[in-house]
């Protein structure tokens, strides 16, 4: 199974690779996105609880454009009978559009975050980076999970850019909480991160129960 | 089959709501420092649980649908989660006019009962056009049940998320929803939450059975088609009108 969901996670980087559709995008968005708040909230700086959840809602709503696009080259391309005929684990296909999707947004984040801290952050990021590191790696499994999960009931729906996002953000209503939660004492520039073990926990059970969830009803998702 | 035990259902629904009504306005005490108003908690709870409990209910039965492969189970928890949200829009608005009333604002964000129950309400909301804008049945039931199965393990996540966010905050959460009753108001509550829970039980089962019976007939009136289309095949055209096997179809049931 692993062998496969490599190989199909190969297929997908390639894709991107070549065609440069979901990453650039996505980054290109979360940077446009920082400007909208930077007029929309008229404020040269932010810190605390307002840049926690600048930043978070920002990165959420950019994982709607990578979630859309995860199964587009299947659909568009036929890509979908080719995968049902192979007589692969339907398992190692979510694997590796979990993992793509994990990829993209800790390429964007690798982007994202540097210009948050450029364009409107105002205490100083790096005392706190190893803290919003992990609660980052967690909350990107979390959303890569439920990502890929979403993307595969949207796919065969007629109205797909629709129903991704009405689908995909209450379902990621708990990352935002404990995400933004964990973060808020990292901006605030005063380095106590009090409550930051309880918010990484939420987020670790959130991934554990939504891992457990999509391994087992993925199967139904691919059947015919 | 589905018709079994409605009529006695139905009036034992009818009974406990009278009951629950007349409890409500004649026999629980008004509440200290709410005043009249409180009584709408009599409304807003039992709703609320029930149709948690339906959202719940809708993704247990998706699962035997999965597991099972029958359709029936499919419109088990169709009908399920859709009396739910139906359910979910009086549990909101009932809940704003509590908050009005007891708080002074349509909205308050600190209760998390209510705040999860809006996120929960809004990824429902979802069901309903994932569903329909799927068109092979098969599918359909298929994929709607993948979502009936996500969500109802949503519902304890999500309440356990707004909590923790609700708990950092404010330390002591207060609970207006249930903890220490005095007699009378717990009678009360109880008889409530029975009627609310028959009431859907019922509504649920009414809905099965007409889906159940349109579905009969549909599937009577095409064969009553074909049999009238092999008979008029069969009767030389002469006497088409007198023929035996004749039976006449009512206009545009096709």
């Amino acid at each position: 199974m692993t062998r496969t969901a490599l190989v199909i996670l190969r297929k997908d980087l390639a894709i991107e690779v070549r065609t440069r559709e979901s990453v650039p995008a996505m980054t290109l968005f979360t940077v446009t996105v920082f400007v909208l708040f930077h007029f929309g909230l008229d404020r040269d700086t932010l810190e605390g609880e307002l840049a926690a959840g600048v930043l978070w809602v920002t990165l959420l709503l950019a994982a709607i454009l990578g979630v859309n696009r995860l199964f587009v080259s299947e659909r568009e391309q036929g890509g979908m009978v080719g995968l049902l005929l192979a007589p692969i684990d339907r398992t190692a296909v979510f694997v590796a559009k979990a993992a793509a999707l994990l990829l993209y947004l800790l390429l964007v984040q690798a982007v994202a975050i540097p210009a948050y801290a450029i364009l409107l952050l105002g205490p100083d990021l790096f005392g706190a980076l190893p803290e919003l590191l992990a609660v980052l790696a967690l909350a990107d499994v979390g959303l890569a999970v439920v990502g890929a999960l979403v993307a595969a009931l949207a796919v065969e729906t007629r109205a797909r850019d629709l129903i991704v996002p009405l689908l995909l953000l209450p379902l990621v209503v708990p990352v935002l909480i404990a995400a933004a939660s964990a973060t808020e004492p990292l901006f605030v520039g005063a380095q106590d991160a009090d409550g930051l073990g309880g918010w990484l926990a939420i987020l670790a059970l959130y991934d554990a129960v939504f891992v457990f969830l999509a391994v087992a009803v993925f199967d139904f998702l691919l059947e015919d | 089959m589905y018709g079994k035990g409605l009529r006695p259902l139905a009036i034992a629904a009818a009974i406990t709501t009278i009951a629950a009504l007349g409890l409500i306005f004649f026999f629980a005490p008004n509440d200290a420092d709410q005043g009249f108003v409180q009584k709408i908690f009599y409304l807003h709870v039992p709703m609320a649980l029930v149709a948690m409990a339906g959202f719940v209910a809708g993704g247990v039965m998706a699962i035997a649908h999965l597991r099972t492969g029958k359709r029936s189970w499919d419109m088990r928890s169709y009908v399920s989660i859709h009396l739910s949200i139906i359910l979910g829009l009086g549990v909101l608005v009932t809940g704003a006019i509590w908050a009005k009333a007891s708080w002074g604002k349509w909205w308050v964000w600190d209760e998390p009962m209510l705040v999860s129950f809006l996120i929960v309400f809004l990824l429902y909301c979802c069901y309903q056009p994932l569903r329909f804008s799927i068109e092979d049945p098969e599918r359909q039931a298929r994929y709607a049940s993948v979502f009936a199965i996500t969500a109802a393990a949503f519902v304890p996540l999500n309440f356990a998320a707004v909590r923790a966010a609700q708990a950092f905050i404010h330390p002591e959460v207060l609970s207006t929803t249930g903890g220490n009753m005095p007699g009378d108001m717990r009678i009360t509550f109880l008889v409530s939450l029975v009627a609310m829970g028959l009431l859907f039980v019922t509504l649920w089962k009414l809905e099965l059975t007409s889906k159940h019976t349109s579905e009969q007939l549909r599937r009577l009136r095409g064969k009553l088609e074909r049999a009238n289309e092999r008979a008029a095949e069969e009767a030389p055209a002469a006497e088409s009108g007198a023929h035996a096997g004749r039976v006449p179809v009512a206009a545009g049931s096709s």
